[in-house]
């Protein structure tokens, strides 16, 4: 009986202590990271003051990663892709990373499509935005939410 | 040295959209991780991506440290004229690499 109840009372310890490691791991592994402000200040300083409209552009990226070491990104726009309209330039920008910025990608009418695939990184769970520069001068953009259970970026070795 | 992996179409009809396939071996140390000791790692990645053909520019990337380890790219072009197509990659420390391919365009 004695023995059960220090038994019992042992686990307790333990699982306070734990809690207090898990949770003093958590606060060491926090970093500045990218605040939605600062994503805003990165994505004002590719569009300047031009009015940025939502849609044209198809963000493909998977609602739920495990790892976000690597996560595969696909971007699209609506584009003819001619001389006359097409894509300039496409910014990917991200919420919660230690930086905002993610990639630019450069195009032009030679690309025939305006269509790009990579693999990027992921802090944490967040909102994914691309944006796309056309050759008229339009913003267009599109979102993506993420849910990341394993960080990538910030971890130490 | 870094490898690179690349993947274009050796044969294309003329004004066909070909995609093109990137993949170079690079560690791309984001710069905000710290070693064991707690000493910061510092920065070491690749910072741009320009692809040409027949010399003109077709693609163009920045990259930034939220890029994935070994960068990879699917872009496409459309199959003009026959020649070679060249990839240049450079980054921190000096970092070049390049790769190039031959497209036949029929």
């Amino acid at each position: 009986m004695s023995k059960s109840r220090k038994t019992a009372a042992t686990r307790r310890q333990f699982l306070a202590v734990a809690g207090g490691v898990a949770s003093s791991a958590f606060v060491s592994v926090r970093h500045a990271s990218a605040t939605p402000a600062s994503m805003a200040s990165a994505i004002r300083q590719v569009t300047g003051e031009a009015v940025v409209q939502p849609g044209k552009v198809q963000l493909d990226v998977p609602p739920l990663v495990e790892n976000g070491n690597t996560v595969s990104l696909m971007v699209s726009v609506t584009s003819p892709m001619t001389t006359a309209d097409y894509v300039k330039s496409i910014h990917i920008f991200n919420e919660k990373n230690p930086q905002p910025n993610v990639v630019a990608f450069h195009l032009g009418p030679r690309a025939g499509r305006a269509q790009v695939s990579t693999r990027i990184r992921l802090a944490d769970t967040q909102t994914v935005v691309a944006i796309a520069r056309m050759s008229d001068g339009s913003l267009w953009s599109a979102k993506a939410d993420v849910i990341v259970t394993l960080a990538a970026c910030v971890e130490d070795l | 040295m870094a490898s690179a992996l690349i993947n274009v179409p050796k044969k294309a009809k003329f004004g066909d959209v070909i995609e093109i396939k990137t993949l170079i071996s690079h560690i791309m140390e984001t710069g905000f991780r710290h070693s064991t000791t707690g000493v910061p790692i510092p920065r070491d990645i690749i910072t741009s991506f320009v692809c040409t053909y027949n010399n003109e520019e077709i693609f163009r990337a920045v990259l930034y440290p939220a890029i994935a380890a070994n960068p990879f790219f699917i872009f496409t072009t459309i199959a003009t004229e026959s020649g070679t197509i060249e990839f240049t990659w450079q980054g921190d420390n000096g970092f070049l690499a390049t790769a190039s391919a031959t497209i036949t365009v029929e």
